[in-house]
């Protein structure tokens, strides 16, 4: 079978460390063209040492490249702001899908083991952010067996992980990733929380997830986190449950009252994950980088698989 | 440049944390009257993690932080009202949510490495017109002349004044009196310096006259010393050293005991004071606001408080971590178990 052609839009942390993968491990998909703005950046440099087409001048650049007519997939690992203008070129090309892994979110949110499926017909689909991929698939995964009310994820970052880009836009991470706990998690409300911690040696990414949920039956909700770990490490390989799942009894005597929902009583229940990344292009505390890009990796190769019909 | 003496009285948001976020809404209107009438300068009223801490890591609150804000600004005679917010739980979103309610002055927290996760939202918060505080939590983990670097990245997006905040009450004397002198060595002299400290170590009066001396002039303080830990600064012992020292400020002594002791001890459901488990805070240089998550978990999984604080110390835990207390709690019991 002949691999398909894609190109990456963004030459930093993500974007490079998703070029790694592909090169590496997948037997689908080709590297074509890493796309950057800065002719000296690492990332680019990095693209020309593994034999892939550079171009430094953005979207316009991509599509004006030989390469282009053949490439069928796009990346976008570049911002929000940009990824508007980026999408605004490529949606003239109906032959080309784009996924991408801004918090723009101009297209569905996408998180692989939950809602592939319900999306393979879409030009352009979002990658949510790190922490919604690590934590959505829990949520979902308790949703299945206990009506969600309320979702809540913590996500602790090495603060070397986090890149500028990061840094100068944690709203987008927080109302992004909240935003996909209730669309794509089934929750009625979901909340986000992003902590970066600045720990020598660099602490590797922990995700937290809280529900509170109907009363359900808590071998069954176990059961299910544990099958739905599993999923996500068949393309996250350091994705792990850390701790056994807790149970908290929230009585009608002593509900919580939730900003959005009013008072409260359920279960409430804990997962504490661990990501620990595969030291691609930052090392293995960036479990965040890796989730990341994995999640787009795998979202890319299922639609060829698909389209190829194997 | 002499800046006046500011005095912000944090009983309404640092506070939460002792009561777990309880104040009923007539509660705080009845605290920020007196507060107002006593003469302090700013009352700040939030979660005690900032806007929209309420949550299942921190605490639901009893009320929404918008329930807790409105109508009080209409009945301050002379005190701004004032919030806080962290970057990565509350977004700009909230901070114009606040503006809209009257609050005209904002703290933007961050850890003490981290500053350049602020701008935005300090950016944001002048273009509402507020008076803007950056905060550098954790201020003991970042050592004098970085922690100025990162005071510099606020001042630079806009903030009117920059704090020392010692979250974990770990500082001693010369550790606040380094820090602040750090920070006028780098800031503009038009900038603001202030302080805010936890009593764990029972220094939270000496330390935030040692700031004072040095150059701070925005001083943080609560009734009874209500906060997290072993509580903050308290208040009316503060006014009553800055009275002995002729200072120039406009609180009043007598009615800040008043409410402290008629008021404000009364509601506190676990002590707010030095003991084993808030001095352990500050023996680990551990975030104050951990306390009584910990004492749950140690409650939950048969544990000792302390040994829960200082594992988390050693683990070198931040602000805003508190899920991985149980985490902690549950290593801890399962290697106790020998499992």
């Amino acid at each position: 079978m002949s691999k398909t052609k894609v190109a990456i839009i963004g030459s930093g942390n993500i974007g490079t460390d998703l070029m790694i993968k592909i090169i590496r491990l997948s037997d689908c998909l080709e590297m074509s063209v890493l796309v950057g703005i800065d002719p000296d950046s690492d990332g680019l440099a990095r693209a020309k040492r593994m034999n892939v087409h550079t171009c430094h001048t953005g979207v316009d650049g991509l599509i004006a490249t030989p390469e282009w007519d053949e490439i069928k997939l796009v990346f976008d690992a570049t911002s929000a702001k940009a990824h508007a203008y980026n999408w605004s070129k490529i949606q003239a090309f109906p032959d080309k899908k784009m996924i991408d892994l801004t918090p723009a979110a101009i297209g569905p949110y996408l998180v692989p083991p939950v809602n592939f499926l319900e999306n393979i017909e879409v030009p352009n689909v979002n990658m949510v952010t790190c922490g919604g991929q690590a934590t959505i698939p829990i949520v979902a995964a308790i949703n299945q067996v206990a009506k969600v009310y309320y979702g809540e994820i913590v996500a602790s970052i090495a603060s070397k992980s986090a890149g500028p880009g990061t840094r100068a836009n944690i709203d987008e991470f927080t109302e992004t990733t909240a935003k996909a706990i209730e669309e794509v998690g089934g929750a009625e409300k979901g909340k986000a929380i992003i902590v970066l911690n600045p720990a020598e040696p660099p602490m590797v990414m922990r995700d937290t997830v809280f529900t509170l949920s109907e009363n359900g039956d808590r071998e069954k909700i176990k059961q299910s986190v544990i099958d739905m770990v599993t999923e996500v490490q068949k393309y996250v390989p350091g994705y792990q449950l850390h701790q056994e799942v807790q149970f908290d009894d929230i009585p009608a005597s002593a509900p919580v009252f939730i900003e959005g929902l009013g008072l409260k009583h359920g279960l409430k229940t804990t997962v504490l994950l661990k990501v620990v990344g595969a030291g691609h292009y930052l090392p293995e505390y960036a479990g965040n980088l890796d989730i990341m890009t994995s999640a787009a990796r795998a979202t890319a190769e299922r639609i060829v698989n698909l389209k190829s019909g194997s | 440049m002499n800046h006046k003496i500011y005095l912000q009285d944090v009983t309404l948001r640092d506070g939460m944390h002792a009561i777990q976020h309880q104040y009923g809404k007539e509660k705080i209107k009845e605290i920020a009257l007196k507060l107002d009438q006593a003469g302090v300068d700013a009352i700040e009223i939030a979660h005690g993690d900032g806007l929209a801490g309420g949550s299942f890591n921190y605490g639901f609150g009893k009320h929404t932080d918008w329930e807790w804000l409105e109508g009080i600004k209409e009945q301050l005679t002379h005190a701004k009202l004032t919030t806080l917010i962290l970057p990565g739980i509350a977004t700009i979103h909230d901070l114009k949510k606040a503006s809209q309610l009257g609050v005209e002055s904002v703290r933007i927290a961050t850890h003490s490495t981290e500053a350049d996760i602020a701008p935005q939202h300090i950016e944001a918060a002048k273009k509402l017109g507020m008076d803007v505080g950056g905060f550098l939590m954790m201020s003991h983990m970042n050592e004098p002349k970085k922690l100025a670097q990162q005071a510099k990245i606020m001042e630079a997006a806009g903030a009117d004044c920059v704090y020392v905040v010692d979250s974990a009450g770990a500082l001693l004397m010369d550790g606040v009196a380094d820090r602040i002198k750090a920070f006028r060595d780098v800031l503009d002299d038009n900038t603001e310096i202030g302080i805010h400290c936890h009593h764990n170590l029972s220094l939270g009066v000496a330390n935030t006259i040692v700031a004072f001396e040095n150059g701070a002039n925005r001083m943080d303080a609560s009734l009874a010393g209500m906060g997290a830990g072993a509580g903050n600064c308290p208040l009316e012992v503060l006014v009553a050293v800055l009275n002995k020292m002729n200072t120039e400020h406009h609180s009043d002594l007598f009615q800040l005991m008043d409410i402290a002791d008629d008021v404000i001890r009364p509601l506190q459901t676990r002590p707010v004071r030095v003991d084993r488990e808030t001095l352990s805070l500050g023996y680990a240089g551990v975030y104050s606001s951990f306390l009584i998550h910990a004492e749950r978990a140690a409650e939950k999984y048969g544990l000792d408080t302390r040994s829960i604080l200082v594992e988390l110390g050693k683990r070198k835990m931040v602000g805003g971590q508190e899920d991985m207390i149980v985490d902690v709690a549950l290593d801890i019991s399962r290697s106790a178990g020998g499992t």
